[in-house]
């Protein structure tokens, strides 16, 4: 995966030595894992919630930074997946692990309907048609008033049978998972041939369709992959928060959190939305003080960044530096080369 | 090999090509040429898939391809070097040839092989394609066809704000490419260029065909009355 010395392509990008990567990540890691020993509870509940938006915002940056599918929707599958997680433990009686996983899974059979309609929309439109999806469901959820208590809401009780510190130690063992979980899938997923495939039909779709590329069928499966990617998230994020309604799971702030996050950050990167998740959580704490007024700042910001800074953080700090900690170009050396990346590409 | 049979072709009101028919056979090399607008671009788009025709059919080895998208039909091994060259500005030159692999299609070509024919893509291969020169890029455009391995493969306007001296060059790579077997059917504005090259010519006047027949076969004066229609 990553070069086995600092590789200094012709495009001059440095990148870290696997030995570099392997450090940091082994830090990351021992960190987050070591945190209960050493940590309080208030530590560990913000890094659940940095966690979770940290996730939220990866997906989001697949979806619309490398896939150009620009959802303002994401709230759907935040409110499906919570609500799926509360009848899959309350309901049904399931562990909670495998409740976040049919969270998921609930989430992608309901976007598979709604892609069929999103598809046929193009760039705003399919932006907005998101936003209509997100509100039908939030509707179809208000009207089950006796199934989902309609506009009440519900409680996950399941987790009532564990103490305090169990049902936190769980939710925070989920959130590491997630969180770190997502973004292997991210680089994962970019460095493989799909995700070679996602870049050109970012820039240029006919020219990609003329090559071979089934455009359709890999937006859909990033689509779907986003929206169970989301739904686990929405159950995470209900999992810490206990108490659910339609209107807080399927409010539209999800996605502008996302967005911001994305923007902030750097778009089309994954170095891009940590950076992001790491500022606005540090701005958001900063900005609780000011009230409502928070909101309009956060979105000044956004507007300064998309005029002076689009590329973001991340993308500043990558041009300056001509540096990236996850690549996903293929730069295979140009003398010696990388046989085996080159066998699997061939 | 292919059967292009009186397609009717539209963008949205616009009637672009009227009752247009041509034949390529295998290992041939056969040029279209024609004014701006005459409907060259609209028939080799309504070919590889991304157009499709109001009525008439495309066939290709006997299968119907129009209606068919524009990924099956390269599937099938029917490539294009699209006008403009589309190069994948965030990708490097090696990934905009890998992106060629796409299709699954076996054959001999390679990336060694689009290297060998094409060096100056190897010196460059971890540059983003985007920086090349616009030969370069016409090179690259070609090469990432290539790598599809298609039996047929569509050029559009590869002389296009080209150098004369490069576009030479190109021309005898396209020969290179038609003697290792691949069909090719090139369009062109530059008549001269591409009657050298072509076994058989069609030219296009206001979307339909004004003139066919072999280069050597058709005057001077027929080709500017077919082409200019004055």
């Amino acid at each position: 995966m990553i070069k086995a010395r600092v590789a200094e392509s012709p495009a001059g990008w440095k990148q870290l030595s696997v030995i570099q990567f392997t450090a940091l990540g082994a830090l990351v890691i021992g960190a987050l894992v070591s945190l209960p020993f050493w940590g309080g509870p208030g530590v560990m509940r913000m890094l659940v919630e940095f966690l979770t938006l940290l996730a939220l915002a990866q997906l989001w940056n697949l979806l619309a930074g490398y896939t150009g599918l620009v959802s303002i929707g994401q709230q759907a599958w935040i409110g499906i997946g919570g609500y799926a997680l509360i009848v899959a433990a309350d309901d049904l009686g399931l562990p909670i692990p495998l409740g976040l996983v049919l969270a998921g899974v609930a989430a992608a059979l309901l976007a598979l309907p709604a892609a069929g309609l999103l598809f046929r929309l193009r760039g705003g439109y399919f932006s907005v048609g998101t936003w209509v999806v997100a509100e039908i469901l939030r509707l179809l959820v208000m009207n089950s008033t006796d199934w989902l208590r309609g506009g009440l809401g519900r409680t996950l009780t399941a987790t009532s049978a564990m103490t305090r510190e169990t049902r936190e130690l769980l939710t925070y063992a989920l959130a590491v998972v997630i969180g770190l979980g997502v973004i292997a899938l991210v680089h994962l997923l970019m460095r493989s041939r799909t995700g070679l495939a996602l870049t050109a039909i970012r820039d240029s779709e006919t020219a990609a369709a003329n090559l071979g590329i089934e455009t359709q069928r890999i937006k859909l499966f990033v689509y779907l992959l986003c929206a169970f990617g989301t739904g686990v998230v929405g159950a995470l994020i209900y999992l810490n928060l206990l108490r659910i309604t339609p209107d807080a799971a399927f409010s539209v702030q999800w996605t502008a959190f996302m967005i911001f996050i994305v923007i902030i950050g750097g778009i089309g990167s994954i170095e891009g939305p940590i950076i992001g998740a790491i500022l606005f959580f540090v701005l958001r704490q900063f900005l609780s003080d000011f009230g409502e007024w928070s909101l309009i700042l956060l979105g000044a910001i956004a507007v300064v960044m998309m005029i002076f800074a689009p590329e973001g953080i991340w993308g500043i700090i990558r041009r300056r530096w001509q540096f990236e900690i996850f690549p996903v170009h293929r730069r295979v050396g140009a003398s010696s080369g990388d046989a085996h990346e080159r066998n699997a590409w061939q | 090999m292919l059967v292009v049979d009186s397609i009717e072709v539209f963008y949205g009101e616009f009637q672009a090509l009227f009752g247009v028919s041509i034949e390529v056979a295998e290992g041939e090399t056969v040029a279209i040429i024609g004014a701006n607008g005459a409907g060259k671009t609209t028939l080799l788009r309504t070919i590889a898939g991304v157009l499709r025709p109001r009525s008439g059919q495309v066939r290709y080895r006997g299968m119907r391809i129009d209606g068919r998208p524009a990924y099956a039909v390269t599937r099938l091994g029917v490539a294009m070097v699209p006008e403009g060259r589309k190069i994948f500005p965030s990708l490097s030159v090696r990934e905009n040839l890998l992106i060629g692999r796409q299709s699954r299609r076996k054959g001999p070509w390679s990336l060694e092989r689009v290297f060998d024919l094409f060096p100056v893509l190897r010196e460059r291969a971890d540059f983003p394609g985007i920086d090349l020169s616009g030969g370069q890029q016409q090179m690259l455009a070609i090469g990432r066809a290539l790598m599809s391995n298609p039996d047929l493969i569509l050029m559009d306007e590869i002389s296009l704000g080209l150098a004369p001296v490069i576009v030479r060059e190109l021309y005898e790579t396209v020969q290179e490419i038609t003697r290792a077997g691949t069909t090719v059917v090139i369009v062109e504005q530059d008549v001269t260029r591409s009657l050298q090259v072509a076994d058989r010519v069609y030219c296009l006047l206001e979307g339909e065909v004004s003139l066919s027949g072999r280069p050597a076969d058709v005057s001077r004066e027929q080709i500017s009355l077919a082409y200019f229609g004055v």
